[in-house]
């Protein structure tokens, strides 16, 4: 009986029109694919991107060099040297986050007390030499600056969860 | 079992205790925790932080573990619902006033609080009022306080009372307005208040050299020797990214407890000075010019040779600092030996050798320093053992409050941090006088046959009240000592000091020691860098040249090892002017100065303190090994390496060492059989010199001036004891000259004459001028002790 049912659903190219169906079904859908990059997904106020040191709106670093990010980082990305600043304050003297190294997990903005390191919506960024994708204090308080009003929003948006 | 012991019950387990015991002694022998925060088994038992209750059955409430004495059949629960409650409750109220800055703060990572606040805080805090805020005050270069942190353990205070004897800080207010401070803002003097970092469980004191420069989980544990004294005290080098971050004592019970004074913690300032010497450097026509080590063996070697060729070996000297290692200062006089010469020391503070033939094989303390703290009596002769030695000082501080007598004889009427009992001050010559004089009293009670010539001898000195005194005290105490300190060892009579002191021990039956010498003085004389012994204090036929006499006959070549002879020797314009004309001087040293750049020709970068590796032998006779910590700076390589090189340039046999295990196996197979002991007698002083009325120049030692390492610690440098470079006299003699402190005086010494600043010091008796040993402005003016004049400028 078996034999018989197979040998008439292959006759008929039952499996082939049963594919076809599917095929037609997406034919009308409405399509997800993404003209990247003349069109871009929608992004999470968490996406994890590119790294920023933030400032102070008086323009005061945040970092405290507290060190717990270095700390933190399962790849052991962040380097981090400090000392006391002439006014007193503790404060980085080197801030390196080597991007080969990062694997955006985010842990480092996570453990910040006082969110100075985090993680954009920046995700287009490449390097053409050795040494581009190091980010130095310099470099990432460049970020912090461009991106500041995008990072506050997304700070503000996700703070009922925190 | 005793009648002492009694059984406790802990936790449901039953323990022996004795009688007497504090319930936390009993828990923390037997690894049950309790939290605390103002007990430390050092210190006496304050009680006031509350955080060690514990419930105890049939008590109405919870009990402090560190104030409860156990009784028999105590019932206690330390993790009990009850016990926990307790101590939670005590953590919320002392969170309440403790700043949540554990981000900025130096002790997060190895904070009491915050490692408690893990266990027994609540998550969030139910306080919502304004937190106590306190002004922050300055103590001094050494220690950073943030005071706001302060949770009123008081262990500061009670350890300015109980260990280091100067009640500098103190709790003032009561309650919410309680403060710790000075009360009158001053710089803490304790040469022993680095410890309080230690001590405090917060991040209230915390290290001002180490100030945010690393967190505690970084940086890794290394052990080490302290170098800057006899003790040798045990310490630890806190290491990150290869640079020694931070210096914190390591417990030994015999040597420091669980203490270390303020050099030993921040002399490590000094490995990272601006003119460390990173490579070989040569002089050619003037000129300096870096080489590389073959090149600079290769030039050693000619030099040398053309030497021995021409002068003989015999015109070459080698002096060794006594901070060196056995292995260094071992092979040293190997390789001088093995090239005929025998002019090789390392006693660059001692200028009279007389009884050298009969000192003892090294200048032991005569008993371990633990045993310090048992003495019933002591007489301490030229010594300051507070700011030369502070961990032998604090053994006999302990002897002192269990009763003791302290006796002294000095030149300069030293501040001491315990009561001591009579004091001879004098100026510096007639100080044997004052020791025959205790001699002439013992004598006379005792009536023992010491021979004609002693009796002559001291017959020609008057015998004071404070000369009796002594001597009964000595006579009668049940345990004693007489000890030597560093200006006795400097003195120009130092062999007639050594013999009366010898005379004062044994017909008072006291232990005859040395509290003297540098960190490895002990290790240098047993490997043989002496002129009269080598290895195991074996005499040998060829006497060299002792350390001074190698200055006064201007030798052609000179091999100096980590010395700095114009501030470390006795006479340092000697020196400088020796080794100005010597034709070559070979110069191992870490550091590259202006002087040295002067006369040196060849440089050769060495491994110092933490870089080194190698065993130092203490005043105890203790021998202790370190490796090193951190890689050595630039180009520069453990000494030991350099001379095992040197002795194969030079093609010496027995150079073959391939680590420095090697060397010290070597040693021990000589040193094992050992035992520390002092000889009978010195050689009899002829005559005895009295006040005469001329103005005597003497000098002491600075702690913080007292080696090349922490003359370059920039903190330490900062506190008052270092040398000033000064003229100290007191009023009276400064008034019979017509000199006062408003202008420089003219002081000529030795046919040189400087213009230094005057400082009016009463602790000097009449007729005695005072200038620091190792200040650049002052080693121009020749030797430490001897006849001086001032004038106004």
């Amino acid at each position: 009986m078996q034999a018989i049912k197979n040998y008439f659903q292959s006759l008929l190219l039952w499996e082939l029109l049963k594919g076809l169906q599917l095929t037609g079904r997406h034919l009308f859908k409405r399509k997800i694919t993404v003209q990247y990059p003349e069109e871009k997904t929608p992004q999470s106020p968490r996406f994890r991107g590119l790294h920023a040191l933030r400032r102070y709106a008086n323009g005061e670093e945040r970092c405290i060099a507290c060190k717990l990010c270095e700390a933190v980082c399962p790849a052991v990305a962040i380097t981090i040297e400090s000392e006391q600043r002439d006014d007193g304050s503790r404060r980085t003297t080197l801030y390196d986050i080597d991007l080969t190294k990062c694997i955006f997990c985010g842990l480092c903005e996570e453990s910040c007390p006082v969110d100075a390191i985090v993680e954009t919506r920046i995700f287009e960024y490449h390097g053409e030499k050795r040494g581009d994708l190091l980010m130095t204090k310099q470099r990432l308080l460049e970020v912090g600056d461009r991106a500041e009003r995008q990072i506050a929003e997304d700070r503000a948006e996700d703070a009922v969860y925190r | 079992m005793s009648d002492d012991t009694i059984t406790i019950e802990v936790d449901g387990k039953p323990y022996e205790a004795k009688k007497g015991q504090m319930l936390i002694e009993v828990t923390d022998a037997n690894d049950i925790y309790v939290p605390r925060f103002c007990y430390h088994k050092n210190l006496s038992v304050a009680a006031n932080c509350r955080m060690c209750l514990v419930e105890v059955e049939k008590a109405p409430k919870p009990l402090p573990a560190c104030a409860t004495p156990v009784m028999d059949g105590m019932k206690v629960s330390t993790k009990s619902a009850y016990a926990v409650e307790a101590q939670k409750s005590v953590m919320e109220f002392l969170l309440i006033n403790h700043p949540l800055d554990c981000p900025i703060c130096d002790q997060g990572g190895e904070c009491e609080l915050q490692d408690l606040a893990m266990g027994y805080g609540r998550d969030v805090s139910r306080y919502q009022e304004q937190k106590r805020v306190v002004q922050d005050k300055n103590i001094g270069p050494l220690v950073q306080t943030d005071m706001t942190r302060c949770i009123h353990c008081t262990r500061c205070v009670r350890f300015g009372e109980e260990i280091a004897g100067l009640q500098e800080l103190g709790a003032t207010g009561r309650g919410e307005h309680m403060l710790i401070g000075t009360y009158i803002e001053k710089s803490m003097c304790s040469e022993l208040s680095g410890n309080i970092i230690d001590l405090c469980p917060v991040g209230a004191l915390t290290s001002k050299p180490f100030r945010f420069s690393a967190r505690s989980w970084e940086m890794a544990q290394y052990n080490g020797i302290a170098p800057h004294d006899a003790v040798g005290s045990n310490i630890y080098f806190h290491v990150k990214d290869d640079r020694v971050k931070r210096v914190v004592p390591a417990e030994n019970e015999m040597i420091n407890e669980v203490w270390i004074s303020d050099r030993d913690r921040f002399s490590y300032e000094g490995l990272y000075s601006d003119d460390r010497l990173l490579a070989p450097m040569l002089k050619e026509n003037g000129e300096w010019r870096q080489v590389d080590w073959q090149t600079a063996f290769q030039t050693i070697k000619e030099r040398l040779e053309e030497i021995i060729a021409t002068d003989g070996a015999n015109r070459i000297g080698a002096l060794a600092a006594p901070t060196s290692t056995c292995e260094e200062l071992y092979l040293l006089q190997k390789l001088m030996r093995g090239l005929g010469c025998h002019n090789i020391d390392h006693r660059i503070h001692q200028v009279d050798f007389t009884d050298q033939d009969v000192a003892p094989l090294f200048p032991w303390l005569g008993m371990p320093i633990a045993e310090l703290e048992a003495l019933d009596a002591a007489l301490l002769i030229g010594a300051y053992p507070r700011k030369e030695q502070p961990m032998i000082n604090h053994r006999l501080r302990k002897a002192v409050l269990k009763g003791a007598d302290i006796m002294l004889v000095n030149s300069v009427d030293y501040e001491f941090n315990y009561r001591t009992s009579d004091k001879l001050i004098s100026s510096p010559g007639v100080l044997p006088a004052m020791l025959a004089a205790i001699v002439k009293v013992l004598l006379e009670s005792d009536n023992k046959a010491v021979g004609k010539d002693v009796e002559r001898l001291v017959n020609q000195v008057q015998v004071e009240e404070t000369h009796r005194q002594i001597a009964g005290k000595l006579a009668s105490a049940e345990t004693r000592a007489v000890l030597l300190g560093n200006v006795a060892v400097a003195h120009p009579q130092f062999s007639a000091i050594r013999y009366l002191a010898d005379m004062i021990a044994r017909l008072t039956h006291a232990n005859f020691g040395y509290m003297s010498g540098h960190a490895n003085t002990a290790g240098a004389c047993l490997v043989g860098a002496l002129p009269h012994r080598t290895v195991a204090g074996l005499a040998t036929n060829n006497t060299g040249l002792n350390a001074t006499s190698m200055f006064e006959e201007q030798l052609s070549a000179y091999v100096l090892l980590n010395l700095e002879p114009e501030l470390d020797c006795w006479d340092g314009q000697l020196a400088l002017t020796a080794l100005q004309a010597a034709s070559c001087v070979i110069a191992m040293t870490p550091y590259m100065t202006t002087q040295i750049a002067d006369y040196a020709d060849i440089l050769l970068p060495i491994a110092h303190y933490a870089e080194n590796e190698g065993s130092i032998v203490n005043v105890e006779g203790v021998r202790q090994g370190f490796c090193s910590a951190v890689t050595t700076v630039g180009e520069s390589r453990p000494a030991w390496k350099v001379l095992r090189v040197l002795g194969n340039t030079l093609n010496q046999a027995g150079f073959d060492y391939n680590t420095v295990n090697e060397i010290t196996d070597e040693l021990a197979g000589m040193l094992d059989d050992i035992k520390p002991g002092l000889t009978d007698g010195g050689q009899l002083p002829g005559a005895l010199s009295i006040a005469n009325g001329s103005l005597q120049r003497m000098t002491d030692f600075q702690m913080n001036s007292a080696d090349s390492l922490v003359r370059r610690a920039s903190a330490l440098q900062q506190t008052r004891d270092v040398a000033d470079g000064a003229v100290h006299i007191n009023n009276e003699s400064a008034n019979k000259l017509g000199i006062s402190t408003e202008q420089n005086v003219l002081v000529k010494q030795n046919g040189v004459g400087l213009q230094l600043p005057l400082l009016i010091d009463d602790r000097l008796p009449d007729n005695t001028v005072l200038i620091h040993a190792a200040h650049p402005a002052c080693y121009a003016l020749g030797p430490w002790f001897g006849d001086i004049t001032l004038e106004r400028c």
